[in-house]
């Protein structure tokens, strides 16, 4: 037997060898753990409250499947089409007051200020408090007899001669809602969009100046279109906080006055919870979802767009 | 809760102090009791119970409770937890124990909870029947609440009715021309608006509260002899009483304080305690801690209580909040769970925790009329007379999950809010209340 023809005597691999270089079995084991956790934590009751929604269980007793009359009710039912209504209101105007005035914090942040770092920590601190916390520290602030604001109008500085209801009318207790969200919601914004500005490369703003840009002319060239992807992220993320909000309205009027603030997720909880109709519950928080989907992928496309990003203008 | 304890010491004398509790002194010779055999209740070996029931309002409610429930333990030799949980979770938790079969053991819960898991709980009429004949019967509320509806079968043992008393600043209606404010209702409109044009308006919750805004609800429309459902349980509340009721609470309301459409629970004690109302309705929480801080006392001194405008007769328009203990089917230790009920009824350790809550917890066993909870202080005696209610949460129609989420909902609450304030007619708030009962009722 000469070299040439010589081939290595190779031990046959056992079966657990070639079972784990099988690789669907492999892929089947690595993915199981993350599975397992999706669906037991995820799917089913994902699952389990959309099945719920056609049914009419309540707490404590078991339901039957009555196919779309919960949703039907629902359609019918003023309480909650004024709470989806609510909610939109709520979800735009929040999200948009939380992106003007964290956009304007981060770009007063990322210039060159005394204390910088100890400013930044300090913008953090509503995002910190635990929101229920906060939210009662509002719900003193809207107290109709013991606000703060109303002490300081009328008491000290005497401008007003009576107390304000914040929030016993519904157009004034949306607002009062409004403003307890977007003052907790800027940290995150801003603290997000000021890690986006610092990752813009200074050698774009030198250039810039060199062309003679105005600030206008570099916030709208550079900034926003580099700031756009990590824009596009924390919008998502920030309208489904916004729109699945809780703590706060719950908190604050518990959807009051006269359901006038109740948004989906409190109505939802209301219902299903206190109210024992887990089946209602259940269909109204199912509804959320294709207003959820929607918001994600409108977030997503329409300001994710690559040429967009790149600076130059759509075709 | 020492510096109330040596007060009302000082005041009473020796008669306060066995009142108070204090170890050592004559168990409670103020409660009459008869001579009734024990029921027997062989513990369990090993036995262990666990017991939920809602937070306190007052501390005496948590801490004589738990001192309570070491006595047993170290009676017994059975360890028991008590879980203290927000009045608004209690419903759902007891919901989850009946149908899970698992959690706690004993769960005093609130008046109609246990009509709705009755095969799931245990028989209670041994023990009620022990202790109605012990402590010279059980009131006309405990009696509604205890016992399955047209049956003497006992489902729970009501342990107290936290009434809803009308508290008023004495002086304030004496300026409005009132010895006390009187029992016909548009001669209460007419203190009201007097009250309200001294600027001293008064104040009721209008907001989604639980407590004192159901209240506010079923006041004012059970004093027109309006009810959400009739004794069949079909939806009965657009009726004319209601829209008596209604135009009534209207009216009421131009002599509120502004913002009651967003009171909850806690909002009629801030505005009382601070001086900006001279009217509400509420439990005894609000006497308690006038009385218990040095720069209240005045306010305290002039605070009185009565019986709701309204009544017609004995029947009032009021239902107090009743604490109703149940005992799942799903224990291991039944007889445990049974006794542990009954050594809480019983006047050694009852008595103190009526006592020292100020009557915040009214006894359900007529016996404790005599305690000497209801002798300190007469200011509290309409609290004593919570049993004496005959009005419950559903009324007119029997007990079902269908009353306690009608109740839950706000339904009334709302649909007075609603007309109240102006934002719908009587007319149709009450037709929108029928809408939301009919949906709520379509099973029962």
């Amino acid at each position: 037997m000469d070299a040439t023809t010589w081939v290595a005597k190779r031990t046959k691999p056992n079966w657990l060898a070639r079972l784990f270089d099988y690789k669907p079995f492999l892929i089947a084991v690595c993915l199981a753990p993350a599975l397992g956790l999706l669906l037991v934590f995820l799917t089913y009751p994902l699952g389990l409250g959309i099945y719920l929604a056609f049914t009419d269980t309540e707490i404590g007793g078991n339901g039957s499947w009555v196919g779309l009359e919960n949703f039907i009710a629902l359609a019918e039912d003023p309480i909650f089409i004024n709470s989806v209504w609510n909610t939109m209101f709520y979800t735009i105007v929040a999200t948009l007051g939380k992106f003007v005035l964290g956009l304007w914090l981060a770009l007063l942040l990322n210039q060159h200020i005394p204390f910088k770092s100890v400013l930044r920590a300090i913008i953090l601190l509503p995002y910190i408090v635990p929101t229920v916390l906060s939210a009662i520290a509002f719900w003193w602030i809207y107290d109709p007899q013991f606000s703060i604001i109303s002490y300081v109008l009328v008491d000290q500085l005497h401008i007003m001669d009576h107390y304000i209801d914040f929030l016993g009318t519904p157009w004034a207790a949306r607002w009062s809602l409004i403003v307890a969200n977007i003052w907790r919601g800027i940290p995150f914004v801003a603290i997000t969009l000021l890690a986006g500005l610092q990752t813009i490369s200074p050698s774009l703003y030198e250039a810039a100046l060199l062309d003679g840009a105005s600030p206008w002319q570099q916030f709208r060239h550079i900034t926003s279109p580099l700031l756009m992807p990590i824009l596009a992220i924390v919008m998502t993320f920030s309208v489904l906080f916004t729109f699945t909000d809780f703590q706060l309205v719950y908190a604050i009027t518990r959807g009051g006055p006269l359901n006038a603030t109740h948004l989906m997720a409190t109505l939802a909880f209301q219902r299903g919870i206190p109210g024992a109709q887990l089946g209602e519950g259940a269909a109204i928080a199912v509804a959320m979802i294709p207003f959820l989907i929607f918001a994600t992928l409108f977030s997503y496309y329409a300001l994710g767009r690559r040429k967009w990003q790149q600076g130059s203008s759509d075709e | 809760m020492d510096r109330l304890t040596r007060r009302e010491t000082i005041a009473i004398g020796a008669g306060g102090l066995s009142a108070a509790g204090l170890i050592g002194q004559p168990a409670h010779a103020a409660i009459p009791t008869a001579n009734v055999p024990l029921p027997k209740h062989p513990l369990e070996a090993g036995a262990t119970l666990r017991v939920i029931r809602p937070t306190k309002f007052v501390d005496p409610d948590e801490t004589i409770w738990r001192e309570n429930t070491e006595k047993f333990t170290k009676a017994t030799g059975v360890p028991v937890r008590t879980d203290f949980v927000g009045w608004e979770d209690i419903r759902a938790q007891v919901a989850v124990a009946a149908r899970t079969g698992a959690g706690p053991d004993i769960v005093a819960g609130w008046a109609n909870d246990p009509h709705l898991y009755e095969d799931k709980i245990l028989d209670m009429t041994e023990l009620a029947g022990y202790l109605g004949k012990k402590y010279g019967g059980w009131g006309a509320l405990p009696l509604v609440y205890g016992r399955k509806h047209g049956t003497q079968k006992w489902l729970s043992i009501p342990m107290g009715c936290g009434g809803g008393a009308l508290v008023y600043r004495k002086s304030w209606v004496n300026q409005a021309g009132y010895e006390k404010p009187p029992n016909e209702l548009d001669k209460f409109l007419d203190l009201c608006r007097k009250l309200h044009a001294a600027k001293h308006p008064v104040g009721w919750a209008l907001g989604n509260s639980q407590g004192d805004g159901n209240g506010t609800a079923t006041w004012l429309l059970w004093a027109h002899g309006a009810y959400q459902v009739d004794e069949a349980g079909k939806v009965a509340i657009n009726s004319k009483e209601t829209v008596a009721a209604l135009k009534y609470s209207a009216e009421l309301y131009k002599t509120f304080i502004p913002g009651t459409l967003s009171w909850l629970d806690p909002s009629n004690n801030k505005a009382y305690i601070a001086e900006e109302i001279s009217m509400t309705s509420n439990g005894v929480s609000i006497y308690f801690v006038l009385k218990n801080d040095p720069k209240t006392a005045a306010i305290a001194a002039d605070t009185e209580h009565m019986r709701l405008p309204g009544a017609k007769g004995n029947v009032y328009p009021e239902a107090a909040n009743t604490l109703n203990a149940m005992a799942f089917k799903h224990t291991k230790y039944p007889n445990a769970a049974k006794e542990y009920l009954r050594f809480m009824m019983e006047a050694e350790q009852y008595d103190p925790w009526l006592t020292k809550c100020l009557g915040y917890w009214a006894h359900p066993l007529l016996a404790y009329d005599q305690s000497d909870c209801w002798k300190l202080d007469p200011k509290i005696l309409p609290y004593r007379d919570a049993q004496k209610m005959t009005r419950y949460d559903g009324y007119k129609g029997p007990f079902s999950s269908a009353a306690a989420a009608a109740t839950a909902e706000y339904v009334l609450v709302q649909m007075v809010a609603s007309a109240a304030s102006g934002q719908s007619t009587p007319e149709d708030a009450a037709k929108e209340a029928e809408r939301r009962l009919a949906r709520i009722y379509r099973k029962a």
